[in-house]
């Protein structure tokens, strides 16, 4: 059983450019076949570039960066900080005597940036009227499918230390 | 001239547009398999690049499967 056709002696363009109709239903379908088989292939690619970049991406180093003093803010007071680079802003929100949280300040819908709104005490995007719980960083309402990035904070004698991001998948 | 197909190559044109039809549903599925990880990735979740990868070179193998049979249906009726 033959798996490919035999080439025959006229030229190529002659043989895949035929002049019977019933030839050509052929060539054309086989033709339109091999541009979708090689569409295939340039996905399986890109997959695979995917998979590269996340091989090098993997466990990436933060930095232990002092982000506030424990008394810098009151209780149910703010502060914006830099990490892990200064073109990212996070959120540090006191939320209690001794408990502080903090969360990328991007908004995981369009990138907004979110802010504390203590009357209703969570995080709240302006943009799209997005909400996130300043407990967990949980998605509350709105059209943001992920919580927000958690910043890891650790408490070194009278200092806050961000250590880290928590990322979260959606729930 | 032939102008009109054969009873047998109406056979295999009929083949031909079934393969067809599942390459191209096999297609769509691998193009919402690459947007979902891509999502997935930028989103700093690196756990289903592994997976996609390996499902997208399966897909991939049975495009390049159903493209064979297309072939080996074309050298049958064209001789």
């Amino acid at each position: 059983m033959k798996l490919f056709r035999q080439p025959s002696s006229e030229p190529l363009w002659r043989d895949e450019f035929s002049v019977f109709a019933a030839d050509e239903r052929y060539v054309s379908r086989r033709q339109f076949a091999k541009f979708l088989v090689l569409t295939s292939l340039a996905m399986f690619v890109g997959n695979l570039w995917i998979l590269v970049r996340s091989w090098f991406s993997r466990g990436p180093a933060y930095p232990a960066e002092t982000v506030a003093r424990l008394d810098e803010i009151p209780i149910g007071g703010v502060k914006l900080f830099p990490y892990p680079t200064p073109k990212e802003q996070c959120i540090l929100v006191r939320t209690g005597s001794n408990d502080y949280v903090a969360y990328s300040q991007k908004c995981t819908h369009l990138s907004c940036a979110v802010f504390y709104s203590g009357a209703k005490n969570r995080l709240e995007c302006p943009c799209h009227n997005g909400a996130f719980s300043v407990r967990d960083g949980s998605v509350l309402q709105g059209p943001p499918r992920r919580p927000l990035p958690r910043i890891r904070l650790e408490r070194r004698g009278d200092e806050l230390v961000a250590t880290g991001i928590h990322l979260r998948q959606e729930v | 001239m032939r102008e009109e197909p054969t009873p047998s190559q109406k056979r295999g044109l009929t083949g031909i547009n079934g393969a067809l039809a599942l390459i191209i549903l096999l297609l769509i599925v691998q193009i919402w398999l690459i947007s979902a990880t891509l999502e997935t990735y930028l989103a700093g979740f690196f756990e289903a690049a592994l997976p996609a990868a390996i499902v997208s070179g399966l897909i991939f193998l049975a495009c390049a499967g159903l493209y064979l049979f297309i072939a080996r249906l074309d050298s049958e009726a064209r001789g």
